[in-house]
């Protein structure tokens, strides 16, 4: 990087750290006033011994507030989490997880639309061109994902097709052990979106997960079948699949890696440079709507040094919806801002090593 | 695991080898990987590629070509090949990764990771080599001596007998233990069959699987016949999904969700037995060395180990000489030419395990017979660096009592007393019993039981305990939790006009 970039850089970071701690603000007034704000959080503020309002000025002072935990999320009134100020708007209840217990549910009115435009705007209209329609090989039912790909195909002026897809089912699939079903279970979605891919052939943009991707990628050759950008998410991505998937699955196609998850949006990885053919998959959050800290996972008072692997806390600042510095279930390595993203990125996102089995005896 | 850490967001670690995947032969780098640490010191042994299970899919997908490859070979080249690999495997420099891996490298390499004693390793490799080098007596005993030009034609006559074998898959898959190198001796007749191999090494173990493929290699077969994925469970999922014929190692909770697919040959737990009847009961002091290897050969690592010995009287005296025996042994470093246990991945899970055997003591109704004779010393202990659970024997006055069917990582066995007409039927599944009796009816229902899988048929003393046979001996042409041969062709109806 040279000094000039450099300069630009570090001043374009100072600016988005203005402007989040405006943000900031701005969010806290807003989910804090009676005028504007919802249940949830009116109540948090009266068991506390200060106003938001006045205490919190900018993002650091978040931590006056403690963790946002996502079991509050699970079960009802649901309604605790509309914001007076958006009342009248259609309501959509997004649900996570669901496998055990009450499924947690994310009320939402504006962000699916808001995020999902906004990354819009970083696709090209080359590879996604618009007017072209998409097929959406993702899961259906109570989730944001479903409504968030189609209003991006309205967006992009586009249709979205989709396919039946019960993640739940496959959840107890693989918890009972049932290998074969799942593998049939799959088969029976790939076939979904074969149909589509057959019979519409003005589809040309492809959301779908790394799993399906290689599934249909044994059925199919996604260049010949006219698809020419691939918006990839979901689940777990790293940097070998990223490279498997350009060199081997789609070569020739955009691959577009994402990280959304219903508590936050979406956040777009740094572009890939076929010239360093570097395929670690760092994500940058949508500043200043979410924001990504990497913490010491004994220490969440700690942000770790640029590179050092920390805990992901994810902090959500959106009219819908507050959810202050969250200790998600991902580890990373805090990265450096780049030039379209000018604030903290993740690298190698993947689940929390801790949470991961510690201790195996048994026979093998 | 305390000692694997993913690696893949990890800088290059430039002074350890690496080890590839193989792509039908091919060495391929993955941009994830994990790292391997040295039991004893912490260091980092080894970085091991990982492949996606994508990756394995896609390659799975053209896996046929392999077959042309070996079919161009003649079975008989084969075993000529196989002989030559067995050699190399054990004494030559073959390729790692870039660099090489002498023999005495692998042995180093295996113990480090694995937590079994050098001298171990260098017994196991033994092992590969011999089945390598009498391959042509394994496939005689697999396929009860067919004409192995039969195979190369598809048909012949065998006995005045016209026969012919279809072979049901391109290639084997095998899901792969840590335990002991000696367990791949079981995949590899799979080569000289004609059957490319697909294997997945156990995380602890990448070592053995990949140094017989180079062997092989280096010996004259198709390299297309050799794919090595290390990966995780998705990776290893694809493997048993997309060979139509494979062989999976693990525990119960592994392997249960796969006993109704045939074309999955399930290793297990073995909870192999030692069984008196009782006539050689009344003998048993002939039998405690036999015991006590049984239980404590290869460092009671393997399945054919025996976890139990069952016995229609005499239990607290046998388990007692047992103890006597087992307080002996002591935990050596791994490269200590007298070891003979094998160290555990962590203190902690050492530890952990010899709680859950306390908890399991505490319930009643057995007792460690150890302890009296270990003295002060505590059942978990350190040597070299590496963490050990030391020999226990069990009596069990309950055939009930969880730990009468318990089978460890460690040489460790259950002494079981039960009337010898409830003994067959009460002590479970069996890989392994080795059965001490002379009584014809008792013996008759060793035979003819459907929980035993091998049987070690022996003298009960009369004719000297010289005749009988410890469970951890094997017969290499003797078929293992099924043979492999009628795993991977079927005899077909045919009739042919010259």
């Amino acid at each position: 990087m040279n000094p000039a970039t450099e300069n630009s850089l570090a001043a374009r970071s100072r600016e988005a750290r203005a402007a989040l701690d405006a943000h900031v603000r701005e969010m806290v007034a807003w989910h804090f006033s009676p005028e504007t704000g919802c249940p949830f959080w009116l109540d948090y503020a009266a068991k506390l011994s200060f106003d938001p309002r006045e205490r919190i000025q900018g993002f650091d002072d978040l931590k006056h507030l403690g963790h946002f935990e996502d079991e509050w999320l699970r079960g009802g009134p649901v309604r605790r989490w509309l914001p007076k100020g958006l009342e009248g708007e259609p309501l959509y209840a997004f649900e996570t997880g669901g496998s055990t217990g009450l499924p947690k549910t994310r009320l939402n009115i504006l962000d699916f639309r808001i995020d999902y435009s906004q990354f819009s705007e970083t696709l090209s209209d080359e590879t996604f061109p618009k007017d072209s329609d998409w097929l959406m090989l993702g899961p259906s039912g109570p989730r944001r994902l479903r409504l968030a790909i189609e209003h991006l195909a309205q967006v992009r002026g586009g249709i979205a097709f989709h396919v039946d897809l019960d993640p739940r089912w496959v959840n107890k699939l693989v918890k009972a052990g049932k290998h074969q079903d799942m593998e049939d279970y799959k088969e029976h979605v790939i076939d979904q979106g074969l149909k589509i891919l057959r019979g519409h052939d003005n589809v040309k943009c492809l959301f779908t997960t790394p799993k399906l991707l290689e599934s249909l990628c044994e059925k199919i050759s996604l260049p010949k079948a006219g698809i020419t950008g691939i918006f990839c998410g979901g689940t777990e991505m790293n940097a070998q699949f990223h490279r498997f998937a350009r060199e081997e699955l789609v070569p020739g196609v955009d691959f577009v890696p994402t990280y959304g998850n219903t508590l936050m949006g979406l956040a777009c990885s740094k572009p890939f440079d076929p010239e360093t053919k570097d395929y670690t998959i760092t994500y940058y959050p949508p500043h200043p709507r979410a924001v990504f800290e990497l913490v010491d996972p004994d220490d969440p008072e700690r942000v770790v040094e640029y590179g050092e692997t920390g805990r992901v806390m994810l902090t959500t600042l959106t009219k819908d919806f507050f959810m202050p510095r969250f200790l998600e279930r991902d580890e990373g390595e805090r990265a450096e801002p780049i030039d379209p993203y000018p604030w903290d990125g993740v690298a190698n996102l993947r689940l929390f090593t801790r949470f991961e089995e510690s201790v195996v005896v048994g026979v093998y | 695991m305390p000692h694997i850490s993913p690696g893949s967001h990890l800088p290059r670690i430039p002074h350890i080898p690496h080890l590839p995947i193989l792509r039908a032969g091919k060495a391929y780098r993955s941009l994830s990987t994990k790292v391997l640490d040295n039991l004893a010191t912490g260091e980092p042994v080894a970085e091991i590629s990982q492949a996606n299970s994508g990756l394995i899919a896609k390659d799975l997908a053209e896996i046929g070509r392999a077959r042309h490859d070996l079919e161009s070979l003649t079975t008989r080249e084969l075993v000529a090949i196989s002989k030559k690999a067995g050699e190399l495997f054990a004494t030559t420099d073959l390729p790692l990764g870039g660099a090489t891996q002498s023999a005495d490298d692998y042995v180093v390499q295996t113990s480090a990771t694995t937590g079994l004693p050098q001298v171990m390793v260098r017994a196991n490799m033994a092992k590969i080599r011999f089945v390598l080098e009498e391959m042509e007596t394994v496939l005689g005993g697999l396929t009860r001596g067919l004409d192995l030009e039969i195979l190369d034609r598809g048909f012949g006559t065998q006995d005045g007998r016209m026969v012919s074998y279809r072979r049901e898959t391109d290639a084997l898959g095998a899901v792969l233990p840590s335990n002991s190198p000696g367990v791949h001796s079981l995949w590899l007749p799979a080569i000289p069959l004609k059957t490319a191999l697909v294997l997945r090494p156990g995380s602890r173990e990448p070592w053995t699987p990949l140094r017989i493929a180079q062997a092989f290699i280096a010996a004259g077969c198709p390299e297309s016949a050799f794919h090595y994925y290390p990966s995780d469970h998705a990776g290893a999922q694809q493997i048993l999904l997309r060979t139509r014929r494979s062989m999976l190692y693990g525990d119960r909770a592994t392997v249960d969700p796969w006993r109704s697919n045939p074309g999955v040959q399930i290793h297990g737990p073995g909870w192999s037995k030692v069984v008196f009847g009782a006539d050689a009961a009344e003998r048993w002091p002939d039998h405690l060395d036999l015991m006590v290897a049984s239980v404590a050969d290869n460092g009671g690592r393997s399945c054919i180990n025996a976890s139990g010995i069952w016995t229609p009287s005499h239990g607290r005296a046998i388990a007692d000489a047992i103890a006597r025996k087992f307080a002996e042994i002591e935990a050596l470093a791994l490269d200590h030419p007298e070891a003979r246990l094998a160290a555990f991945p962590s203190r902690k899970a050492a530890e952990s395990l010899s709680h859950v055997i306390d908890s399991q003591l505490a319930q009643g109704g057995a007792e460690d017979m150890t302890a009296r004779h270990r003295g002060d010393a505590n059942r978990v202990a350190e040597a070299g660096g590496c963490w050990f659970v030391l020999p226990t024997v069990i009596f069990c006055e309950d055939p009930n009592h969880p730990l009468a069917s318990a089978e460890y990582l460690f040489p460790f066995v259950s002494v079981v007393e039960v009337p010898q007409d409830e003994l067959l039927h009460k002590m479970g599944p069996s890989l392994v019993v080795t059965g001490l009796t002379e009584d014809p009816n008792f013996r008759r229902e060793l035979l003819t039981a459907t929980n035993v899988e091998r049987l070690n048929l022996g003298a009960s003393g009369a004719r000297g305990a010289g005749a009988a046979i410890p469970t951890s001996k094997i017969a290499w042409d003797q078929p293992h939790e099924g043979n492999l041969f009628e795993h991977l062709y079927r005899q077909r109806s045919f009739q042919g006009v010259a």
